[in-house]
């Protein structure tokens, strides 16, 4: 047997499983059918770690996101190096006779075990939140949310699981399932792998998996969702993550402050068919723009710099995450729709405990290491460490993307922590993530990429095989 | 800290102009900053002809002409040129800190010049719905991919926008054995020269879809077509008039935009529209000590008027220093 558990799709939940599971003696394999890991769901989302309000309060989502929640406050922030941000979300009202709706997301909040919910008057939103509009009457203030960049969320845990031990495999869609006498034969990529567990953590594509390994057992919709991006000169705008009272279907249209600087709004929640529609609509724009005006008239079209959709893998209303008797070995974590960035490493604890509940012994590693060191980026810097950090080495002087002020020092140290192609780059450092998209940086990004990788410009993609930059290189 | 009496920010022919105007008019230390490892800014990219007309009544190329410039700054012992160099920051009393490879530097200057020139508008600011595939350049992006690196970005291409460098790039593609097949412009008229317009597409053949617009982008990986809609004189969409166009690149090219968030970090006035200088008069800012030149103060068409406006930003610093001493 090569592995005790494989685990299919490396976005934040199967990054969280493999880091929870590198914990212990064990033999764990990644795999990841796009060039890199969190190129799915996890890369297009809100970013939010949600307190847990708005979720029923018996639901395996809610308990989830709570404990995802605390473990992120308590350790996971500090162990990965993460730019996590706890800077409180608000409920608001257009009406005043919509306080009982309020008071019922309070009691099911506390419920859950979510602390400190407190009601706020228009005063003291005036004080706190002085660009609301004249519509909003009141709100409810949760002050455990917070956010954080999403991808380099995953990208700590797959690092610090890597550095852990687990095998990743990148550019390894799982496309057949054979069953062996305890376990799996997985052909990924061009390559076979045995295992003992086989984890679905394969968020869009988790119904085919489930059905590729002999559980057809749920069917997953994908719900989408636009965002937009405003201009970092809008960073200020608000200091709460702000919601509208949610709806049957989603949390409604929010404004969301992001780690890195530039708010966003969004987003829409939509279903939909097809598992690669990541098109953004003029109505889905017009219907953000709505939603956001109504909480803050001075936000304007003219503010967006960016844009971008992603899908909902939703199965029912809650997660799926089981052990499928009919397959014994096989565990699934599907159906991990909002909030699964918040929950996955609460996902990933529930995950490694039905392992364990079906014959994994879960023993602990003596090396285990829990830390990693946070990189070096000069946008969240003050200069006197910029400084120190170009006179340590000199290439963080070296300016590569202007408007986000990314050296080829971070470049570099990007790819060699893992980047392969020009998302990665942007993922990890945020060049091309500004105002000009790339328009200064993106040739200079496509060299270093050259020189570190040796792969031809020619060879140099977006975000994986046939999203190639360019055709040809005169000679 | 050190004390330095003129820095310019940036060197392409507008930061070029006002620290030769500003040597003349008789400033003996000029610190010129450019994040690029050559002078020149934009027009070493712009390897058509069409330059200097007006300032050496002769047809240049976009480096032929910068390339007089380079000359004179390189022979003037007053000015140092530090390439590499990147303006971080600027503060209303005109301390600088700049970042170049190895070192962050920080200098206290009597007088600044921003000629930080433009950079371009992209499909995100004109909302241009659909997937994000690679294969979307900025049309300035794609001049710098074909000239500098001598990289041809695709086979099948639409271009938006038909100002000259939509015109210009055009033929460029073109002229590499891309094939362009339109034009789009959701305007009536075209923003560029006549000349362009004949000698960029008539020769070859390009059509030009005046009052059209891209509804959606497709493709997952790779640009695989647009959707184009013709439109009214309100800008509507025209029903039952949307087409298709297969293509894998898509070069967009509606404008440019001054950069002048230095100049926002010293606390000057910014037209929030234009985001340029809200000023009296041309080259001023309304800090004073502070000036702007070239695409920075305003979007030029033509680099022989950055040349005459910028010479007088460095006069304008010049006796600005002068009436400072006294
Ligand atoms: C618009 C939007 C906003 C959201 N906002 C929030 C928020 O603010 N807070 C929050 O907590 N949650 C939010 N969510 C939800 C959150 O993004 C998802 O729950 C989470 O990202 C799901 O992660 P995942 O790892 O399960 O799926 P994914 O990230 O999609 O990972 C699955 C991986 O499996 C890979 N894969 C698929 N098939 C195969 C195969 N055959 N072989 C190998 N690999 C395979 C995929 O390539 C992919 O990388 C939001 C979602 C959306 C769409
Ligand atoms: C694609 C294109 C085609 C054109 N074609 C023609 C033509 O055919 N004929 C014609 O007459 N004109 C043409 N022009 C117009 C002309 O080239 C420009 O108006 C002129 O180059 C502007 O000069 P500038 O010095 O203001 O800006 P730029 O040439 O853009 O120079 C600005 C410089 O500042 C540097 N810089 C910016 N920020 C910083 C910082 N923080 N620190 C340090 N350095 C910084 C940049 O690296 C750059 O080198 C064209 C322009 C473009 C963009």
């Amino acid at each position: 047997m090569d592995y005790d558990v494989a685990i299919v799709g490396a976005g934040i939940t199967g990054a969280a499983i493999a880091r929870e599971l590198s914990r212990y003696e064990l033999k764990v394999l990644l795999l990841e059918k796009e060039a890199e890991p969190a190129f799915g769901v996890s890369k297009s989302n809100s970013g939010i770690i949600h307190a847990g309000t708005q979720n029923p309060p018996g639901s395996l989502k809610g308990r989830l996101c709570v404990e995802g929640n605390r473990l992120m406050r308590s350790e996971i922030a500090s162990d990965l190096g993460l730019n996590f941000v706890q800077c409180g979300q608000l409920v608001v009202i257009f009406d005043k006779a919509d306080i009982p709706e309020l008071e019922k997301i309070k009691k099911d909040g506390e419920t859950l075990g979510v602390a400190g919910l407190e009601l706020v008057d228009r005063a003291w939103l005036d004080r706190h939140e002085p660009n609301l509009g004249p519509e909003v009457k009141a709100a409810l203030r949760v002050p455990s949310a917070g956010i954080i960049s999403p991808y380099r969320f995953v990208y700590a845990l797959v690092e610090n699981a890597v550095k852990n031990g687990v095998q990743l495999k990148t550019s390894a869609p799982l496309t057949a399932v054979g069953k062996a006498r305890f376990g799996f034969e997985l052909t990924a990529g061009g390559a076979s792998y045995s295992c003992r567990f086989l984890v679905n953590a394969a968020g869009l594509r988790a119904d085919d998996i489930s059905a590729l390994a002999g559980a057809p057992s749920f069917k997953i919709i994908p719900r989408k969702g636009e965002e937009y991006l405003l201009d970092k000169r809008r960073e200020h705008i608000a200091n709460h993550i702000i919601f509208p009272l949610p709806s049957k279907t989603s949390k409604g249209i929010l404004i969301i402050k992001t780690s890195d600087g530039n708010p966003m709004i969004g987003p829409t929640a939509h279903d939909i068919e097809d598992k690669d529609d990541l098109a953004t609509t003029d109505e889905g724009l017009a219907e953000v723009l709505a939603g956001a005006r109504r909480m803050m008239p001075s936000i304007s079209k003219s503010d967006i710099i960016a844009y971008f959709a992603g899908l909902r893998p939703t199965a029912g209303k809650d997660f799926i995450i089981r052990h499928e008797d009919s397959v014994p070995g096989l565990v699934n974590a599907a159906g991990i729709q909002s909030p699964g960035l918040t929950s996955a490493p609460a996902i990933a604890v529930m995950v490694a405990g039905i392992l364990r509940d079906h014959g994994l012994e879960l023993k602990p590693k003596k090396d285990f290491h829990r830390l990693r060191p946070r990189p070096a980026h000069l946008f969240q810097v003050p200069l006197e460490e910029t400084r120190r950090l170009i006179e340590k080495d000199p290439a963080y002087g070296d300016i590569v993307c202007r408007c986000e002020l990314v050296s080829a020092q971070e470049v570099r140290d990007a790819v060699k922590r893992g980047a392969r192609t020009l998302d990665g780059v942007k993922f990890r450092t945020r060049a091309q993530a500004g105002r000009c998209h790339g328009g200064f940086c993106t040739t200079r990004i496509m060299k270093i990429m050259h020189e570190e990788l040796g792969l031809p410009v020619t060879g140099i993609t977006k975000r994986g095989p046939g999203s190639e930059l360019i055709k040809d290189e005169r000679k | 800290m050190k004390d330095r009496q003129l820095v310019i920010v940036g060197g392409g022919p507008a930061g070029m102009a006002a620290a030769l105007a500003a040597r003349a008019a008789g400033v003996e230390d000029v610190l010129l900053l450019e994040r690029d490892q050559h002078l020149g800014g934009i027009l070493n990219q712009c390897i058509h002809p069409g330059f200097g007309l007006h300032h050496f009544k002769e047809e240049l190329t976009g480096p032929e002409y910068a390339d007089r410039f380079v000359r004179q700054v390189r022979s003037d012992a007053g000015i140092e040129v530090s390439l590499r160099s990147f303006a971080i920051k600027l503060t209303p009393d005109r301390h600088m800190s700049y970042l170049r490879p190895g070192a962050m530097e920080e200098v206290r200057a009597g007088a600044v010049v921003l000629a930080t020139g433009c950079r371009e508008r992209t499909r995100e600011m004109i909302h241009i719905p659909g997937s994000r595939p690679s294969g979307v350049y900025p049309a300035g992006l794609a001049q710098k991919m074909v000239n500098i690196e001598g990289w041809i970005p695709g086979r099948e291409a639409v271009i938006v926008g038909s100002g000259d460098i939509g015109l210009i790039m055009s033929r460029r593609m073109a002229l590499e054995g891309v094939k362009v097949k339109a034009v789009i412009e959701i305007q009536k008229t075209s923003r560029g020269l006549v000349r362009n317009v004949v000698q960029c597409l008539e020769d070859f053949g390009i059509p030009l879809l005046f009052q059209h617009r891209i509804s959606l982008i497709r493709g997952r990986d790779r640009v695989e077509a647009v959707d184009v809609v013709k439109v009214d004189d309100e800008l509507k969409d025209i029903p039952g008039s949307g087409f298709s166009l297969p293509c894998d690149t898509v070069l967009v090219s509606v404008g440019l935009i001054p950069e002048n968030e230095l100049l926002e970090m010293a606390g000057a006035e910014i037209d929030p529209k234009s985001n340029t200088p809200v000023a009296k008069d041309i080259n001023l800012t309304s800090v004073p000590g502070i000036f702007a030149c070239g695409n920075a103060c305003q979007v030029y068409d033509l680099a022989d008027s950055v040349t005459r406006d910028s010479e007088l930003a460095g006069s304008l610093a010049a006796a600005y220093l002068g009436g400072a001493g006294k």
